[in-house]
């Protein structure tokens, strides 16, 4: 069946990091601030965050700010809450939150709520529960989720929830496995998992389990490693995850890896890229692999960053 | 990122991509400088065009666009001509991106914000979804776009419906059948001609279904649209009280004092030990709101109606629940002589108790007494001191309660008429799907098909026999899910968790049965003065437990030797002192969260679980922690206590009131952990066994 090569793993990112001017790094140079929140909690899962030069990345994530206090995906792009949470996390990974100006941050993060209580990404508008989550857990980390109105923002996503027990991005919109984390993890951070009905929702979840033992993330999709994420960490916010098959699920991560280069793809003998890469080890910790740091499934951080900042 | 094969390149693509790449940021370097610069003349904007064709997930530059546009209607006349050309490059933008990933979030919006300027038609919008979904009929984005469009230009709900209807022709359609259950619910709330009731339109959607189930037995589609209209049939009956402690009619010993009892007192209803005040607990057949002194009346000597506050047995804020309770206080219960108080409750006295679906609670009431003792008996504190042990040599059989067991099961149910509900449409709606899955499952074995009958015989079960006395169906139900462990192992857990609930149900409903699980507790020299009954379920394989409806009244409760991951439920058991939970499969202290509700909870044995051999616990933020927002800023006030180390057992134990508690035999009862518990719990008398000072 085989084995994680973390070794492997743990380089294909640092090389990655180094890479910038290959097609890909291009092609995604106005989200490099995920990239980065992707790769090092890979490599903090690893136990190798070591690696990395601390300063360097933390001088060029707060170069990513601008004055309205958001955070962009690269210099020179634009603010949106997306970035923003990144930023933090990669601030939290290393134990340097107080960097941030919390209040300017978190009074950025808190204008974009609407009247019905839903976010939008930017000053443009775009509505969806994935700002919610991202609103929601960044207020969280910087210990502000005071600034806005939480029982409106729960009060929508809850209206976002289906027939089947999933959410979707917005009200009326189609259950789909990544905005069922990104809610379900909103509502567990803001202690609102009793809106969530467990065993419906349990069972369309597992039922993303597929004949490989590989996840997708709505019926009738092929599986997908990014799944072992979003599907795996709801079935365990949720204490339902003993519903599917673990082993199966394992199996699947591993043989998406490639284990002459590193780095994880989203099938198996497919290209390889860090967001795999990480939704893959992510899912493996979620799967308690030995060997690897356990992460928290609302917050995606390590479970020991996030108890330094909630539980001192 | 996704869907590229993995293969090393040929240095000619090599060197084409490094070309590609270089370019590419070459461009993007230029949209952003000009962005930054503010230049919004015909040539930037045009690489900022080109920029999107080729990544249109380079989101700054669609902000650009928008100031661009912004920028230049502000510039040239209110030539309606020109306005046009300005919006209509923006939408061909769109497309040109759309082509190149229809996925795109940010060309999505960008349309939705040309739309919301009032620049483009329905039909050329409907036209441009209509092509995307005959590509790609489960994109989102498109039906959330669809919509979008639909609710700004009006169309009629009922156009969308049959546009849905045309769709799950190609049965294999989540996404349409997700739409059509949309557009049903809000034709139905509005009640649209047509549309006026589920009866009217239910059985039509059955017979959608069962075409589609019928064509392809195992595409799941269909199967979860189904489960869908099966809880729109059942979701409106009216809420209920299903069982209440104390139970009707029942003659109530409030006290730990055995000298009061007579032959009537039964196991039901005698306490056996010191309650500060006695519990009146209400189970509902759903969860329900609005349970306060308005609404339920209790009328007696022992209290003032007024004065009596309700809650329900939830540990988060949201005034909803299923069990609901309170407590009467007693003030002045030393009589001079014994006496028996008589205690009303009226449910729904006023209307406002109300279920999830808002349908009003049926009116109910019902009586019993308590037994207030004479002031020179003194009390007796049989806690001090005993140990109590879960060996099988303390337990007997029950056999001189057997008359008062007997007598307490017939009061513990309030009974409901189940002829009338089987005539009801939705019982014979579910009646007609019963027959329809069986004639099915006859010719193939398919695991939705047997999935499906098991819920719709539960569900047939719920509807005739509301409190949950009978159940009629059981031993079908249970064989399903046998089946289905076999023919579906990948989720053989989830089976199991249903089969469990289905076991114990059908134990407890079946008095024989049921009696031969309770036991008489034994102590020290055999007494038996003082103790309860206890209810052993102990060594039954059972993953999961409910029907706490029917176990309100238990105060020692056995679950032993079982596959127990979770006790979500038992918060409502609220006269329980000795609980066993060892040899089961607990994996963290958190999932003992249900516990903290048990005030009267004395003696806990978690021995030998698997606290503390897991990294990832599954019930972190289903408790009440700093995780989850759940807690005040109180436990931070405890200085002298570190509790980085233990924080779950901090929060689950700090406010139990435990005097015996054994956890050996689990990887985390190590000596420090032990230290900290004696450290939390400073009433705590007894600790694996050893005694502490």
């Amino acid at each position: 069946m085989g084995e994680l090569v973390a070794e492997k793993h743990a380089a294909y990112i640092i090389n990655v990091e180094k890479k910038k001017d290959s097609i890909e790094s291009v092609l995604m140079e106005h989200l490099r601030i995920n990239g980065a929140y992707w790769g090092l909690t890979t490599l903090d899962i690893l136990g190798k965050l070591k690696a990395v030069d601390q300063e360097t990345i933390i001088s060029w994530v707060m170069s990513c700010q601008h004055e309205s206090g958001g955070f962009g995906g690269n210099m020179g792009h634009d603010p949106h809450l997306l970035y923003t949470l990144s930023a933090i996390q990669i601030l939290a990974l290393f134990g340097k939150i107080e960097t941030l100006d919390s209040d300017k941050v978190s009074n950025y993060i808190a204008s974009l709520q609407q009247e019905d209580g839903s976010f939008s990404g930017d000053i443009w508008g775009e509505i969806d529960t994935r700002f919610s989550y991202v609103a929601i857990s960044s207020l969280a980390l910087l210990q502000r989720l005071d600034k806005i109105n939480i029982e409106k923002a729960v009060k929508y996503i809850v209206s976002c929830k289906n027939l089947d027990g999933g959410f979707g991005c917005t009200p009326g919109a189609e259950s789909h496995a990544g905005q069922i984390f990104c809610c379900v993890a909103a509502l567990a951070i803001t202690g609102s998992l009793h809106y969530v009905d467990k065993d419906l929702l349990g069972w369309w979840l597992c039922e993303r389990q597929v004949k490989s033992g590989g996840l997708n993330g709505r019926p009738e999709k092929l599986p997908d490693v990014c799944y072992s994420w979003w599907v795996l960490s709801s079935l365990i916010m949720i204490d339902r995850v003993h519903w599917i098959d673990k082993e199966k699920l394992v199996k699947f991560i591993l043989d998406c890896q490639d284990k002459e280069n590193g780095g994880i793809s989203d099938r198996p003998d497919d290209a390889v890229d860090v967001f795999h890469t990480y939704f893959g080890v992510a899912g493996l910790s979620l799967l308690e692999y030995p060997g690897l740091k356990a992460i928290d499934p609302a917050y995606a951080l390590p479970v020991d960053v996030v108890n330094g900042i909630f539980l001192r | 990122m996704h869907g590229r094969p993995r293969k090393a390149l040929k240095p000619e693509e090599e060197a084409a991509l490094t070309e590609k790449a270089k370019q590419l940021l070459v461009l993007q370097s230029q949209v952003l400088s000009n962005h930054q610069l503010k230049n919004y003349t015909k040539e930037a904007v045009d690489l900022s065009a080109k920029l999107l064709g080729i990544n249109p997930e380079s989101y700054t530059a669609w902000n650009y666009r928008k100031l661009a546009v912004q920028h230049n209607l502000n510039q040239i006349e209110s030539d309606p001509d020109s306005i046009k050309k300005i919006w209509d490059e923006e939408l061909r933008v769109v497309e040109s991106a759309l082509r190149q990933n229809f996925k795109s979030y940010g060309a999505w919006h960008h349309r939705k914000w040309v739309l919301s300027m009032g620049n483009s038609s329905l039909d050329n919008e409907l036209h441009l979804l209509n092509k995307l979904h005959k590509l790609d009929s489960r994109n989102f984005h498109a039906w959330n776009y669809r919509r979008f469009v639909t609710a700004s230009m009006n169309r009629s709900d009922l156009d969308e419906l049959k546009y849905t209807e045309d769709m799950v022709t190609d049965f294999s359609n989540y996404s349409a059948w997700h739409n059509r259950s949309v557009l049903l619910s809000n034709l139905l709330e509005k009640k649209v001609e047509g549309f006026l009731s589920k009866e009217q339109v239910l059985p039509n959607e059955y017979e959608l279904i069962h075409q589609a189930i019928f064509t392809d037995q195992d595409d799941q589609s269909g199967y979860i649209y189904h489960l869908w209209l099966l809880d729109q049939t059942v979701r409106d009956t009216s809420p209920l009280l299903v069982s209440s402690w104390p139970p009707h009619g029942s003659l109530v010993f409030p006290f730990g004092d055995q000298s009061l009892k007579s032959s009537v007192a039964s196991p039901l209803t005698s306490i056996h030990h010191d309650l500060s005040a006695l519990p009146v607990i209400l189970c509902f057949n759903q969860a329900v709101k609005g349970v306060n002194s308005n609404t339920v009346v209790v009328k007696s000597t022992l209290c003032t109606n007024e004065d009596l506050i309700w809650k329900p047995l939830v540990a988060n804020s949201s005034r909803t629940g299923k069990v609901w309770f309170t407590h009467l206080k007693f003030p002045d219960l030393r009589r001079q002589s014994v006496e028996k108080c008589l205690v009303e409750v009226h449910i729904g006295e006023n209307e406002g108790i109300i279920s999830s679906s808002g349908i009003c609670c049926a009116s109910s009431q019902f009586t019993f007494r308590v037994a207030v003792q004479p002031v020179e008996v003194e009390e007796t504190d049989r806690q001090c001191g005993e140990i109590i042990s879960w060996n099988d040599e303390h337990f007997d059989m029950d056999e001189a309660n057997l008359d008062n067991l007997n007598f307490g099961f017939d009061q513990l149910s309030i009974e409901n008429d189940s002829e009338l509900n089987s005539c009801t449409w939705q019982a014979v709606a579910v009646a007609g799907e019963i027959e329809c899955f069986r004639e099915l499952l006859a010719v193939i074995d398919c695991k939705y098909a047997k999935l499906t009958l098991a819920r719709l015989l539960k569900a047939h079960d719920r509807l005739i026999f509301p409190s949950g006395n009978k159940a009629s169906h059981s031993d079908e139900i249970l064989d399903l899910y046998r089946e289905l462990m076999k023919l579906d192992p990948s989720h053989s857990q989830l089976y199991k968790d249903e089969h469990s609930l289905v076991f114990l149900q059908k134990m407890i409903t079946n008095r024989e049965s049921f009696r031969r699980c309770c036991f008489q507790y034994k102590g020290l020299n055999s007494s038996i003065e003082g103790f309860p009954t206890c209810v052993r379920f102990n060594n039954l394989s059972l993953s999961r437990i409910g029907s706490f409806e029917k176990l309100l009244w238990v105060q020692m409760l056995d679950l032993s030797h079982n596959e127990l991951r979770s006790i979500e439920g038992l918060e409502a058991l609220q006269l329980l002192c000795c609980l066993n939970l060892s040899y089961n499969k607990i994996r963290s202290l958190t999932a003992l969260e249900p516990l903290r509700q048990l005030k009267s909870l004395k003696v806990l044995d978690i021995s030998n679980n698997e606290i503390g051999s897991h990294p990832i616990d599954t019930t972190r933020h289903l408790c009440s922690s700093p995780l989850s927002h759940s807690v005040g800023t109180e436990w931070k006030s405890d200085g002298n206590v570190d509790i980085s180390n233990f924080w779950e057992s901090y929060f689950i134990f700090k406010g139990m009131n435990l005097i015996q508690l054994d956890v050996s035999g689990n990887a985390i009862a190590y000596e420090n952990f032990k230290l900290f518990l004696i450290k939390v719990m400073p009433e705590l008398k007894l600790l694996d066994g050893e005694k502490l000072h």
